[in-house]
């Protein structure tokens, strides 16, 4: 048995794909549409508006990588496929975002948790952000829509020891907890979704949208990164591109200028923000940028008596939502929890410590069990979320101070998390924290947890769901684009990624993005067509 | 991981000490090392057994040999990062190989290549749980990055118990 390549086999039947970073000369092309981006939001997008009849260029930063070099090792993975090596962080250096570059975007490298935008989250931007038309009513099309597109359903197979211990421990202990949907089709549960599907089972953005725009005679660019846009009075005449090496060192002295009619940029929280800071584009009300989200995580490790091998099988697959469904937006900050990998690198990355402790820890790996808990940040005062600033070189980064009310949150995370481990009978858990030692019980663990000082660069904190920063609104004092994805000063400019939302999700966002940027990209086409 | 700014936030070390780091030549590496030089690579070098005292391999030559993996796959990583982060690390280690800012800032008096792994220990752990942001930054980026260039190698993996990746069916 082995397994075909889509992307070999496409660019066997003659896809248009160019890559940037090896491009001999400048070059000037024209499309109907410019995509920026190739994950969730731009994937769905150009399928949509080359389906439309639209000519299509879909741009991305990242290499068009394939499952032909999918070798599930970490080493291999985190530079070619992530953002800045799997290590961008914020600002500060506090949290360490894993992002995706490469060829459909997160979606290539996401752990598959599929979940729809929750209700609660939806009525809380009717209610504070004026987003009349977020209804249930209305989102569920679109949901279904991209559900059966990507094989979005819930997952027969039984969880993995990582996940089933998050289970039996929520049990246990009365909190509520569900079997998370997967987007797979025919998933042999090798569990290195991080690192690229081998078998092309994930329906990413890679394996579904993107061929399916190519076969219609979209144009791929790859290793580009836009640089910036060039306007005349409302309107975005051309993007300028250049080629990016591994590393995101520009790799091309050559310039690709795109013209088109319209552009959707989707290059994700602080990549589209970034390009419009660069172009200098119209802000009046000074909202690019800012009220980015995180979804900022807090990590349990725990030692369990019996082999829980995480790093095999689906890396997420049960999920509680006792600490957020039903929490208000004026009260504490709610956290989803999750389970997370136990691959070697990422557990030896983020295990505090070094030296013997440190070692002592990864010896027992097989043993090791992994709890993440995702803040939902962004629904209360206090949790304002980031900014996305430049560097002098361009090149963004995202100033992201936690808050205490979000460090409140993350102790009472850590807390939750270790009592959940211990009543699935871990016999150690280590809050992940600078100044934290494995603890042997449930007593001893919250002494410990309620001591910790909650600040940047002791406790670990992780993000993998950027959000906000370009949001949708009716007010243009408060938001970037329409809820069409318009943007309000822009006349053919739309964005349609993660940075619409108006605060975080509280839930695994690629559902949401798929959801949204059909709806957007379907009015987009109507409108482009009729003209 | 350090920005050169939040040095001088700290006051511990002066504009003038940090330029004078920042000017000093380093002596040169052999061509394979894509971003460390003569003076980072034997300060990598005797941060790694510190670091990862108790996963690595307690005979020689198999300990030489890890011990001089780790320090390339650290070269690696650190290539493979932006522009912007790779000068941060830069600056990093520039601190740390030139005498008065390493002073200040680790408390040793002799180069890190030529201290005692306990003083190394020590000085990482004042780092790990220092008052100021970016001690502790510093001390995780080195950490993490020599902990991200050990554990993918299958020599570690004996160590912690990991199987490696599953074998695919149809491929050899």
């Amino acid at each position: 048995m082995s397994f075909p390549d889509p992307i070999r086999l496409g660019i066997d039947r003659g896809w248009k794909v160019l890559d940037a970073a090896a491009m001999e000369r400048d070059q000037a092309l024209e499309f109907d549409v410019v995509v920026i981006g190739s994950g969730a939001g731009g994937g769905v997008s150009a399928e949509i508006l080359t389906q439309a009849g639209l000519n299509v260029a879909i741009v991305e930063e990242g290499p068009l990588a394939s499952s032909t070099e999918f070798k599930m090792r970490e080493r291999e993975a985190y530079p070619r496929l992530y953002q800045e090596s799997a290590g961008r962080q914020t600002r500060d250096k506090a949290i360490t975002i894993l992002q995706g570059r490469c060829v459909g975007g997160s979606t290539t490298v996401n752990w598959t948790s599929s979940f729809r935008t929750p209700p609660q989250t939806l009525a809380h931007w009717r209610a504070a952000h004026g987003l009349a038309s977020m209804t249930e009513a209305a989102m569920q099309p679109w949901f279904e829509r991209m559900e059966e597109r990507l094989a979005i359903a819930p997952w027969p197979v039984a969880p993995n020891e990582n996940n089933d211990i998050l289970r039996r421990g929520c049990e246990k202990l009365g909190y509520s907890s569900g079997a998370i949907a997967r987007n797979v089709s025919g998933c042999l549960n090798l569990g290195y979704c991080g690192m690229g599907c081998p078998t092309n089972a994930k329906q990413s953005m890679l394996v579904t949208t993107i061929p399916a725009a190519l076969d219609r005679g979209a144009t791929l660019v790859q290793r580009a990164r836009v640089m910036r846009f060039a306007f005349d009075g409302d309107r975005v005449t051309s993007c300028e591109a250049r080629g990016v090496a591994s590393g995101g060192a520009e790799a091309s002295p050559h310039r690709l200028s795109l013209r088109a009619r319209h552009f959707v940029l989707a290059a994700g929280a602080i990549g589209s923000p970034s390009i419009l800071l660069r172009s200098q584009a119209p802000d009046p009300a000074l909202t690019l940028g800012r009220r980015t989200f995180l979804h900022p995580a807090v990590v349990s490790a725990a030692v369990m008596p019996k082999a829980v091998n995480g790093f095999y099988g689906a890396p997420q697959s049960i999920y509680s939502d006792h600490f957020i469904e039903g929490v208000s937006p004026s009260g504490p900050a709610a956290f989803k929890l999750e389970s997370g990998p136990t691959h070697p690198i990422l557990v030896g990355i983020t295990l505090p410590g070094f030296g013997a402790a440190h070692s002592q820890l990864m010896a027992r790996l097989p043993h090791v069990q992994v709890a993440i808990a995702l803040l939902r940040d962004g629904f209360h005062p206090d949790s304002a979320g980031g900014r996305v600033l430049l560097r002098s070189d361009g090149s963004p980064v995202l100033d992201y101070p936690i808050s205490e009310y979000l460090w409140q949150g993350m102790r009472q995370a850590l807390l939750v998390m270790a009592e959940v481990q211990f009543a699935a009978g871990a016999d150690q858990v280590l809050p992940v924290h600078e100044a934290a030692r494995p603890v042997r019980t449930w007593h001893e663990a919250r002494t410990t947890i309620e001591a910790l000082p909650m600040k940047a660069l002791a406790a670990r904190v992780m993000s993998a769901h950027v959000m906000g920063g370009c949001a949708m609104g009716a007010d243009p004092r408060e938001s970037v684009v329409t809820e069409a994805g318009r943007h309000h000063q822009l006349a053919n400019l739309s964005i349609h990624d993660g940075s619409i939302f108006p605060t975080s999700l509280g839930a695994n966002p690629q559902v949401s993005i798929y959801a949204q940027a059909a709806r957007m990209a379907m009015g987009l086409a109507a409108s482009l067509t009729r003209t | 991981m350090l920005a050169r700014r939040r040095f001088l936030q700290v006051g511990l070390a002066g504009v003038a000490l940090l330029g004078v780091a920042r000017l000093m030549q380093r002596p040169e590496m052999p061509a394979y090392f894509r971003v460390l030089d003569g003076g980072s690579a034997p300060l990598i070098r005797a941060l790694v057994p510190v670091v990862l005292a108790g996963s690595l391999p307690t005979r020689e030559p198999e300990r030489d040999v890890a011990i001089q993996e780790v320090v390339e796959a650290f070269d690696r990583a650190v290539a493979g990062l932006t522009p912007a982060v790779q000068g941060e690390i830069d600056d990093l280690l520039g601190v740390l190989c030139f005498g008065p800012t390493r002073l200040v800032l680790t408390g040793l008096w002799t180069p890190i290549e030529m201290a005692g792994g306990e003083e190394i220990a020590q000085f990482l752990t004042r780092w790990r749980t220092g008052r100021f942001d970016l001690l502790r930054a510093g001390y995780q980026a080195l950490t993490q990055l020599i902990q991200a260039s050990w554990y993918d190698n299958p020599t570690a993996w004996a160590v912690i118990g990991y199987p490696g990746p599953p074998q695919m069916p149809g491929r050899s």
